[in-house]
C-alpha cells in the first residue's frame, strides 16, 4: 500500500517534472535552454551510467566520459566528408550514427571484458587507465584524430534547430532514466546486484560473473555512446583534449555531487555542475574573494570533498535523508499500521 | 558399471580440457613475448632502431633507455604501493605530491644558484640539485600527512570514499599550483658534475640517466633496507599481511599508517624532483604521472614492492622499446603497445603479477 503509494507520487512528480522541462523552451531563455538544459541532459545520460555501473554492478567506471568520446570520435570519422583529419567516409549522418554507436558499444565490451576480473579500486584505477590510454591513442594516432581533433562536424537536418537538439536530450534522458530504473526489477539487473553483492555464491549458483559485468559495461557503453553523439552534435567539433583526464573526473565527480547511489542524481549533479560551471563567475562577491574562472576548479574540488566528508551519498542522499526525516513524525502513524501487514504479506 | 567408468573417464579429460583452457592465456603472452624478442632482434629493418643484430648500438641504448627510466618509473610508483599496501588507500593525489615536490625543488634551486632563468649545468653544484630534492620532497611528505591525517584517518576501510576524497583534493591542488607556479614548463638542472656524456657501442648517451637510476637503485635499497631489516618495517610488513593482527598484539597502528604515509608521499616527492630533471613538469604532469604509477601498480600488484620494480621494468621497456622497434610509420600507436602489456597481464593475472585480491 505505502509503496504502491510512494510509487505513484514518485511518478506523478516524475511526470510533472518532464511536462516543466517540455515547456521549458516558451519559458526560459534561449540560452538557458540551448546551454544549461541541454548539456545537462546530455551529461546527465553519461553521469547516469557510472550511476548504473556502480549502483546494480558496485563497480565505479572512470572510462565512460571515454566512451563518450569515442561515439563522438567515431561519428565525426564516419559523416565528415573532406575534413583536414580523419577518415572522412562521408557517411549518411543517419548511417554514421549507427556506426559511431556499434563501433563504442563494441569498444566498451572489449574493454569490460579486460575488467570483469577485477572489482572495486581495481576496477576504478583501470578505468582510469582505459580513460588515459584512450586520450593518447586518439591525440597520437592522426587517421582517426591527432590532437587538433575533428571540427566542422553537421549534424543531421532534422536536428537543425538548437532546441530540437534540447527535446532529443530530454526524450534520450526519460528513456534511461526509465529503463534504468525497470532494468533493476529484471532478471539480469537483480542477477546484476547479485554479482555485486557476493560473486562467490553467485557463480557456485551457475552464474557467469564476469559475463554479467561484461554484460553491464557494454551496456553502459551503448548509453554512453548514445549520449555521445548528441553531445558532438551539440558541441560540432571533438578533439583528444576534450575527453582528457579532467573530463573523465568531472563526469565522475557529477556522479558524486548528485549521489552514486541515486539516478535521478546523475542529472541533479549535472545541473549543480553546468549551473555553477555557467553562472558562478557572475556573482557579484566572488570576483572580490579570488574565485575567477580560472579558480572554478578549486571550488568544484572543495564542494565535492565536503559532500564526501558529510555524506558520501551526495545531494540526492541528502535530500532522501531530509525527505524522510520531515515525513517521519507526520507519516509515521497513519502509515505504520496499513504498512506492516501489506509488507508482510 | 559402463555408465561410471564413463563418468570416471570423462571427469578427467573434461578437467584437463578446462586446465588447458586455463592456461590458454599463459601460452599466448608467452608466445607474444617470444614473437617480440625475435622481432626486436631479427626482423626489425624498417624501424628508427633497426634490428638488434645488425645495429647492437641501437639495442644498448634503447635498453639503458628502458631501465633508467624504469629507475624512475620505481622511485614515483613504490609509495604509491607502499601506502596502498598497508592502508588499501588509493592515494590519487600521488601525482599532485609529484608535481608541487617538482615545483617547490625548481623554486629552491632557482633560489640557491642565484638565477631564475638559464641556469647552467656547470653553475649547479651536488649540493644545489640534492638539497631542493630533499626540501621538495619534505614539502609532499608533510602535505600528505596532513591530508591522511585531516581526510583519511576518520574513514578507514572506506575504500572508495578515500578514493573519491583523495580525487577532490587533487582537482584543488591542481588549479591551486597552477595559480602559484603558473602554466609554464619548469625544469630542474641536473648538478654539473653528472652532466656529460660517455660512449658506449659507439653511441654517445647521457650520465644524467644513469645518475637518475643510480639514484632510484639506492632509493630502493634504503626502502628495501628499512622494511626489511628494522623493527618499523617489519610492523608494516605484518600489516600488509594481517592488518587485525598487528591491532590485536598492541602496536600503535595509528602511528605506523602516519609515518607510512609520510614516507610514502616522500617517495612520490622525490619521484617528482627526478622527473622534473629528467624531463621538466608542467601543468598536467601530475595526471600523467598519476597514470604511470597506477599502470606499474596495476601490472606488478597493488601493495607489493617486489610487484613495483616488476611492473617499472616491464613497462620502462614497453616505453623504451616500442617507438623504437615498430615499423616507422607505426610510431605513432607505441601507446597501444602499452595498452596490449596491460591486457596481457590482467588476461593472465587480474590482480597483476605479484598482487593478491584485497
Amino acid at each position: 500500500m505505502t509503496a504502491r503509494r510512494l510509487l505513484t507520487r514518485g511518478n506523478i512528480g516524475l511526470a510533472l517534472l518532464v511536462v516543466v522541462l517540455l515547456a521549458m523552451p516558451n519559458l526560459a531563455s534561449a540560452f538557458f535552454v540551448n546551454f544549461v538544459l541541454t548539456q545537462t541532459m546530455m551529461l546527465g545520460v553519461a553521469a547516469a551510467t557510472i550511476v548504473f555501473l556502480a549502483r546494480y554492478g558496485g563497480m565505479v567506471s572512470l572510462a565512460q566520459f571515454l566512451l563518450v568520446g569515442v561515439a563522438g570520435f567515431m561519428f565525426g570519422n564516419a559523416a565528415v566528408e573532406g575534413g583536414a583529419r580523419g577518415l572522412n567516409l562521408g557517411m549518411n549522418p543517419w548511417l554514421a550514427v549507427v556506426f559511431a554507436i556499434v563501433i563504442t558499444t563494441a569498444v566498451a565490451f572489449v574493454l569490460g571484458a579486460l575488467a570483469s576480473r577485477t572489482t572495486g579500486l581495481y576496477f576504478l584505477m583501470l578505468t582510469l587507465v582505459y580513460a588515459v590510454i584512450g586520450f593518447f591513442v586518439f591525440a597520437q594516432i592522426v587517421e582517426l584524430s591527432g590532437p587538433g581533433g575533428i571540427t566542422s562536424i553537421q549534424r543531421p537536418d532534422l536536428m537543425g534547430p538548437p532546441v530540437r537538439l534540447y527535446y532529443a536530450g530530454l526524450v534520450l534522458s526519460v528513456l534511461v532514466y526509465l529503463g534504468f530504473k525497470a532494468l533493476g526489477r529484471a532478471t539480469f539487473g537483480l542477477t546484476l546486484q547479485g554479482v555485486r553483492d557476493d560473486p562467490i555464491r553467485m557463480a557456485s549458483l551457475g552464474y557467469n560473473v564476469p559475463m554479467h559485468r561484461t554484460l553491464a559495461f557494454t551496456l553502459a557503453g551503448f548509453v554512453a555512446g548514445l549520449s555521445g553523439v548528441l553531445h558532438v552534435w551539440w558541441n560540432g567539433q571533438i578533439d583528444p583534449a576534450s575527453i582528457a583526464i579532467g573530463p573523465s573526473l568531472i563526469l565522475l565527480i557529477m556522479a558524486v555531487i548528485g549521489g552514486i547511489s541515486y539516478f535521478e542524481g546523475a542529472w541533479l549533479g549535472a545541473f549543480v555542475y553546468v549551473l555553477a560551471f555557467t553562472y558562478l563567475r557572475d556573482l557579484p562577491l566572488i570576483d572580490q574573494i579570488g574565485i575567477t574562472e580560472a579558480r572554478f576548479n578549486t571550488v568544484i574540488g572543495a564542494v565535492v570533498l565536503l559532500i564526501m566528508v558529510l555524506s558520501p551519498e551526495g545531494l540526492a542522499g541528502i535530500a532522501a535523508r531530509v525527505w524522510r526525516r520531515v515525513n517521519k513524525p507526520a507519516s509515521a502513524a497513519p502509515t505504520a499500521p496499513a504498512g506492516g501487514p501489506s509488507s508482510a504479506a | 558399471m559402463t555408465a561410471t567408468l564413463q563418468r570416471a573417464s570423462a571427469g578427467p579429460t573434461t578437467r584437463r580440457r578446462r586446465a588447458e583452457l586455463r592456461r590458454l592465456p599463459a601460452w599466448a603472452v608467452a608466445a607474444a613475448a617470444v614473437a617480440a624478442a625475435v622481432w626486436v632482434a631479427f626482423l626489425a629493418d624498417g624501424t628508427p632502431a633497426g634490428a638488434a643484430v645488425t645495429d647492437p648500438g641501437n639495442f644498448v641504448v634503447t635498453l639503458l633507455d628502458a631501465v633508467t627510466f624504469a629507475g624512475l618509473l620505481f622511485v614515483a610508483a613504490s609509495g604509491f604501493t607502499l601506502i596502498f599496501g598497508l592502508m588499501r588507500t588509493v592515494n590519487m593525489a600521488h601525482g599532485s605530491l609529484f608535481l608541487l615536490a617538482a615545483y617547490v625543488a625548481i623554486r629552491v634551486q632557482e633560489a640557491m644558484v642565484g638565477r631564475s632563468r638559464n641556469i647552467d649545468a656547470s653553475d649547479v653544484g651536488l649540493l644545489d640539485w640534492v638539497v631542493p630534492m630533499l626540501v621538495g620532497a619534505t614539502v609532499a611528505a608533510v602535505l600528505g600527512l596532513v591530508i591522511q591525517q585531516v581526510f583519511l584517518q576518520w574513514n578507514e576501510g572506506q575504500e572508495l570514499r578515500q578514493a573519491l576524497i583523495t580525487l577532490a583534493i587533487t582537482v584543488v591542488l591542481a588549479d591551486q599550483m597552477l595559480r602559484e607556479f603558473g602554466g609554464l614548463a619548469g625544469r630542474m638542472v641536473w648538478p654539473g658534475a653528472v652532466t656529460h656524456f660517455f660512449t658506449i657501442m659507439g653511441e654517445r648517451y647521457a650520465l644524467t640517466r644513469v645518475f637518475m637510476l643510480g639514484v632510484a637503485v639506492l632509493v630502493g635499497v634504503l626502502l628495501w633496507l628499512w622494511l626489511n631489516k628494522t623493527s618499523l618495517g617489519m610492523v608494516i610488513r605484518a600489516g600488509v599481511d594481517d592488518r587485525q593482527m598487528v591491532r590485536g598484539l598492541g602496536i600503535n597502528i595509528k602511528r605506523v599508517f602516519a609515518v607510512t604515509f609520510f614516507v610514502g608521499s616522500f617517495l612520490a616527492g622525490l619521484g617528482g624532483v627526478l622527473g622534473a630533471s629528467f624531463a621538466g613538469v608542467a601543468p598536467g604532469t601530475d595526471g600523467d604521472w598519476l597514470l604511470n604509477a597506477l599502470v606499474v601498480v596495476i601490472i606488478g600488484g597493488l601493495g607489493s614492492i617486489k610487484g613495483a620494480v616488476a611492473g617499472s621494468l616491464l613497462y620502462g621497456t614497453v616505453v623504451a622499446f616500442a617507438p623504437a622497434y615498430l615499423p616507422s610509420q607505426y610510431s605513432f600507436y607505441a601507446i597501444i603497445v602499452t595498452f596490449a602489456l596491460l591486457a596481457m597481464v590482467l588476461a593472465v593475472r587480474p590482480y597483476g603479477l605479484f598482487g593478491r585480491p584485497a
